[in-house]
């Protein structure tokens, strides 16, 4: 990773602080403030509108546009029940725990086996390893869908379609080509030293992976398990080629998904429900906002 | 414990299961890498660590992908040899030619907007008091699935017919008759594009917090002396902009615009949530999983997912090559 912290400003003589307060001035012109103003409206604005929608009785919604709602305040929560009741096939609670069980293995698996893995080709010297690691550096090429139709074969003779199996094992595969990439990147940081030390204590690998590794590549598993736990939780790709059927095992975006084309204009469940399933990335986002950066800086930023 | 689980305890059951699976290998693996002793040790750990992901990987994703691309020279059911008879459709049937023109649509409109609108506004809100806030406004699509910012906008563009009594409820709509014109069928009007163009706004709506983190970063990491500099020199804004600010995230630029680049190749929840890829609007990602599944043919949906692969090539090559000139 390239990106390096702010370097602290020098000290500045009265001199250099009369110019760059000028430049700054000018910088932050009125114009520049109205048009990030303008950027941060438009891209609120949208999710705001529904937001508001989802609290509004649902004849208010149909007949009049949320905007009204400042001039005519109507608050109900009777959309958000709605969602989560049996008359009206909704059913979004079972959907939420799908959801939930769909993430939590495919973000620890993948997750554990990718950090073995960055750990073997970082600081283990076996033969082939070079080779191997430009494999599965290359393997972040294939598009997941490339590998969506024999997969789904292949699930049906294992008789494991229509059960969690299909989704908890795609996840994982499809996640480790980059999870590999990026925790190699942050564990060949460290320095050799600290291994060199502990082997000479007399520690093997797993020793060394569990007592030295795993606490130091703490923030670099969570920056990633973050990520994929986001990944997972907002596919639909996956989700709508193994898991179509009913609700035994459809993650909650699916059902919005069939929502959207079934009940097109019942925008008074379309907006509960969207934020029902927006809740809990949202929740992660906002707590883990930092880790969540750090993950995207090293996917993107070179290593 | 591979069996169907339908009411709550059973798939919780199922999952803790299957967690206990997964570290039970794990604790094998673990168990006979601290018992390999001598010379050829690390051998052993080595190829006992990446055990689990050969092994993955080979059936996740090898197999399968090899296995697709032999399949698209099949017919739709997959049991006849047709030689390049898919890959023939897709470039000569007029619906597939208007899938493959709206896809060059995407991938020319998405990666710059996305990126320009991303560093406009990272250096709008640069060492501004309201920064992280600001940044979270932007970046907080991201979060979400773009099955929720396909309903979201769906919302934005929704259109009543025009009558008197009935009010639009969707804002753009709304705007249009506060000024004087006529409701629009936004997301079935596919004049001048018109509908996939609306798409294509979703997709920056989301993508632009993400080329706004990365070349904030980027901005940052200027040196502080080259741009106290610049300033002592009394360069104009736009200026410092040209001549310093973009040179300097020049590569950062390049990887945001080739990422997002491939990410809208495989455009696919954004169109199915909002036109299922109707009226004029399909893109290939969403093409391949109509193909699949509603019309159930698999040997133009494994062409189609091969396409789509050769193009993702050329972009992440170029990609690769930028970062390392850099280096």
């Amino acid at each position: 990773m390239t990106v390096t912290p702010l370097t602290t400003t020098p000290e500045i003589t009265p001199v250099q602080l009369s110019a760059a307060a000028v430049a700054k001035k000018r910088l932050s012109s009125p114009w520049a403030s109205l048009a990030a103003i303008v950027i941060a409206i438009l891209w609120t604005l949208p999710t705001f509108g529904l937001l508001l929608s989802s609290f509004r009785p649902e004849l208010a919604i149909k007949r009049t546009g949320w905007w009204t709602f400042f001039t005519d305040p109507q608050v109900t929560l009777d959309n958000y029940r709605a969602v989560f009741d049996n008359d009206t096939g909704v059913n979004l609670g079972t959907y939420f725990v799908n959801s939930l069980i769909i993430c939590i293995p495919s973000v620890l698996i993948p997750v554990s086996v990718a950090a073995l893995a960055a750990y073997a080709f970082a600081w283990v010297n076996f033969r082939g390893k070079n080779i191997l690691f430009v494999a599965v550096f290359a393997l972040q090429i294939v598009p997941l869908q490339v590998t969506l139709i024999p997969l789904l074969t292949l699930f049906v003779k294992m008789g494991i379609a229509g059960t969690f199996w299909p989704l908890w094992l795609a996840h994982t595969t499809f996640a480790l080509p980059l999870a590999i990439y990026l925790l190699h990147n942050f564990i060949k940081e460290i320095p050799a030293g600290l291994i060199e030390a502990a082997r000479v204590d007399g520690a093997g690998h797993v020793a060394i992976f569990f007592r030295v590794m795993l606490p130091l590549l703490t923030p670099a598993l969570a920056a990633f398990g973050i990520f994929q736990f986001l990944w997972v939780w907002n596919d639909l790709l996956v989700a709508l080629v193994f898991a179509g059927g009913g609700d035994t095992v459809a993650p909650i975006t699916l059902q919005l998904a069939n929502l959207t084309g079934t009940r097109g204009t019942a925008w008074h469940l379309l907006a509960s429900g969207t934020f029902v399933s927006i809740i809990v990335p949202v929740t992660v986002f906002l707590l883990l906002q930092r880790y969540f950066v750090r993950g995207l800086l090293a996917g993107s930023v070179k290593g | 414990m591979f069996q169907t689980a339908s009411t709550t305890p059973e798939k919780l059951l199922q999952m803790l299961s299957a967690l206990l699976l997964f570290a039970a290998v794990l604790g094998v693996v673990l168990f006979f890498a601290s018992r390999v002793r001598g010379k050829r040790s690390d051998n052993w750990v080595g190829y006992l660590y990446l055990l689990p992901v050969v092994l993955l990987l080979a059936v996740g994703l090898v197999y399968p992908g090899l296995r697709t691309i032999y399949q698209s020279f099949f017919d739709a059911s997959g049991k006849a040899f047709i030689g390049v008879d898919n890959y023939k459709t897709i470039f000569t049937d007029g619906d597939l030619l208007t899938v493959l023109g709206n896809t060059v649509v995407w991938v020319l409109i998405v990666p710059p907007l996305a990126t320009g609108i991303g560093l406009i506004y990272a250096i709008l809100v640069d060492k501004s008091r309201f920064e992280s806030f600001a940044k979270a406004l932007i970046f907080l699509p991201m979060a979400i699935s773009m099955v929720a910012a396909g309903v979201i906008w769906k919302f934005m563009y929704e259109y009543r017919p025009d009558q008197a009594t009935v009010k639009q409820i969707g804002l753009i709509n709304q705007v249009i008759v506060w000024l004087g014109g006529k409701p629009v069928q936004l997301m079935i009007t596919d004049t001048g594009k018109l509908n996939t163009l609306l798409l294509i706004v979703v997709f920056i709506w989301i993508q632009a917090g993400f080329a706004m983190t990365i070349l904030s970063a980027a901005i940052k990491a200027i040196p502080d002396e080259i741009v106290e500099a610049a300033r002592l020199d009394g360069v104009s804004p736009w200026t410092m902009f040209i001549r310093i600010t973009l040179p300097s995230v020049r590569t950062t630029v390049v990887v945001v615009l080739t990422t997002l680049a491939i990410g809208t190749l495989k455009v696919f929840d954004v169109v199915r949530t909002m036109t299922g890829g109707n009226f004029k609007t399909s893109v290939i990602a969403n093409e391949f999983y109509s193909q699949l599944i509603r019309a159930s043919n698999q040997g133009l949906a494994a062409a189609l997912a091969v396409v789509l692969f050769v193009l993702v090539i050329p972009i992440i090559v170029y990609n690769i090559r930028q970062v390392r000139q850099e280096a």
